[in-house]
């Protein structure tokens, strides 16, 4: 993510807050559409595609990492068929409940929301995110946290690879850990999580930090932004407020009103 | 008077638990020195490091950075004219680009942008790692790790240069790199390392420390020549000496 987040594409050089923005009206756009509406979201589509497409971001790359959360989603919307049953909608013979209509727009509007949300970090990168957020007013607090998980984030994980990695050596590939090893290996990365919170907090303070991370600005806002901004969420409006799916089938197949 | 000087008069700390880390240390740095502190593991030479920007605040003696003592009020004066370079480059460099991380400094300084930015090329150039400078810091190797810290740490212009291991996990490129590059500073050094050979090189004194005070002190050479007292202490006469003069 951190090596798209540093391409130069039009979509790259616009300001972090423009596509902050938009990505966020974006989902509640997303969101805000009645719970058994499938056809009209599909429209919607278009934005996280024309940014991929925009931004080069490799499609791939992002559904991959949309699959690897669909589980969350998948048990949200899994017992949807089972508890709502009644007929909402009937093509030729076959008639679909609610429950499955609900179920099919909660995957759909995952997709929809988690691939934006993802795009959105691809093309800005998460320094620019972060120092975005606070520009728009998020407590700083957030924003520096949200900064140290991700830098973070690697080191830890590397260090509890090294540890599981030094178990299985000496476990002579006997069988899976068991929940007693796990429960001390999980201990002990944390509190080495704490010892390294304090010596990164050590190496700050000594470098004069009081309580602000400071980012050299080298953005701000053009026309471009305002474009960029002001057509996506036009979009949106026409699309939330007009099935533009069902009017093209009904445009194509000439069935009319 | 300049404040390159750094002087502890009869250190005394105890962590919480009650452990008595350093038991009345006494010495002075003067200006320009390049001075080493060697000892074992557990020896105390972390614990006196973080004495010396005032992260750690003695429970008896004091250390004085100039001629002023390290206290509450003077605390921000002393982390701007003594910069740390620690032991692990990750601990250091938490920015998402090496030119944030080397900023760090600059910027809470609140210097301008023009001056940051300047620092911030300058340090980078001193070592060598300027082309890096969009790349996000646990991307590069150790040695460009360890230099990119340096940088960050240069960029503050501190009068002393405080470093724990320095030449620790680096290849002997790496090392070479790095010990060519200190003994190019102007500044005050201090640096405490295990690395007896590079001592020997880049540093003009040494003070040998064990459970907790001084046990020696003066030339490299003259000091680790004792061999029979180095032994005492966990450490050992470096090789570069005995070729020097066989015996």
């Amino acid at each position: 993510m951190d090596e798209l987040g540093r391409l130069d594409t039009p979509l790259h050089r616009l300001d972090a807050r423009t596509k902050i923005i938009t990505t966020v009206a974006f989902i509640v756009a997303v969101m805000s559409f009645p719970r058994y509406e499938v056809s009209a979201l599909m429209p919607l589509f278009v934005f996280p595609f024309v940014l991929m497409a925009s931004g080069n971001i490799p499609a791939g790359s992002i559904l991959r990492k949309v699959a690897f959360a669909a589980p969350f989603a998948l048990f949200v919307g899994l017992f949807n068929p089972w508890f709502d049953q009644h007929a909402a909608l009937t093509i030729g013979s076959h008639t679909i409940s609610g429950g499955w209509l609900s179920f099919a727009s909660i995957m759909v509007r995952f997709a929809l929301t988690v691939s934006a949300a993802l795009i959105l970090v691809a093309c800005t990168g998460i320094h620019h995110l972060c120092a975005g957020l606070e520009q728009l007013g998020v407590p700083r607090l957030f924003a520096v946290q949200l900064l140290f998980l991700y830098r973070y984030l690697f080191v830890i994980g590397e260090e509890g690879l090294r540890m599981i990695r030094s178990v299985q050596m000496r476990s002579t590939g006997s069988g899976p850990l068991r929940l007693r090893t796990y429960g001390s290996l999980t201990g002990h990365l944390l509190l080495r999580s704490m010892d390294r919170a304090q010596r990164i907090y050590c190496s700050m303070a000594s470098r004069g930090f009081d309580g602000q991370v400071r980012v050299l600005r080298r953005t701000a806002l053009g026309w471009r932004d305002v474009i960029f901004a002001g057509g996506w969420i036009a979009f949106f409006i026409i699309v939330r407020n007009w099935n533009l799916a069902d009017g093209l089938g009904r445009w194509l197949t000439g069935c009319g009103l | 008077m300049s404040k390159q000087t750094i002087e502890l008069k009869n250190l005394c700390f105890s962590y919480p638990d009650k452990t008595e880390a350093l038991r009345g240390i006494s010495f002075r740095i003067g200006y320009g020195e390049s001075v080493a502190i060697v000892g074992g593991n557990g020896a105390g030479k972390s614990t006196l490091l973080q004495h010396l920007n005032g992260y750690l605040m003695p429970s008896n003696g004091s250390v004085l950075v100039g001629d002023q003592p390290i206290t509450r009020e003077t605390i921000a004066a002393v982390r701007r004219s003594v910069g740390v370079v620690f032991q692990d480059p990750d601990d250091q460099l938490f920015m998402p680009t090496v030119f944030d991380d080397v900023a760090f400094g600059p910027l809470n300084a609140r210097l301008p942008p023009e001056e940051v930015e300047r620092r911030v090329t300058a340090a980078l150039e001193r070592v060598g790692m300027l082309h890096l400078r969009e790349r996000p810091p646990y991307k590069l190797s150790a040695g460009e790790k360890r230099a990119v810290a340096i940088a960050a740490v240069l960029a503050t212009e501190p009068d002393i240069l405080v470093m724990d291991e320095p030449s620790s996990n680096l290849d002997p490129r790496g090392r070479r790199r790095l010990m060519n590059l200190l003994s190019g500073f102007e500044q005050t050094r201090i640096i405490a390392t295990h690395d007896l050979e590079m001592v020997v090189e880049i540093c003009q004194r040494v003070i040998v420390m064990d459970h907790g005070t001084v046990v020696a002190e003066g030339r490299p050479a003259d000091v680790f020549m004792d061999e029979a007292k180095m032994l005492r202490h966990g450490l050992e006469c470096p090789h570069i000496l005995r070729h020097r003069h066989p015996h």
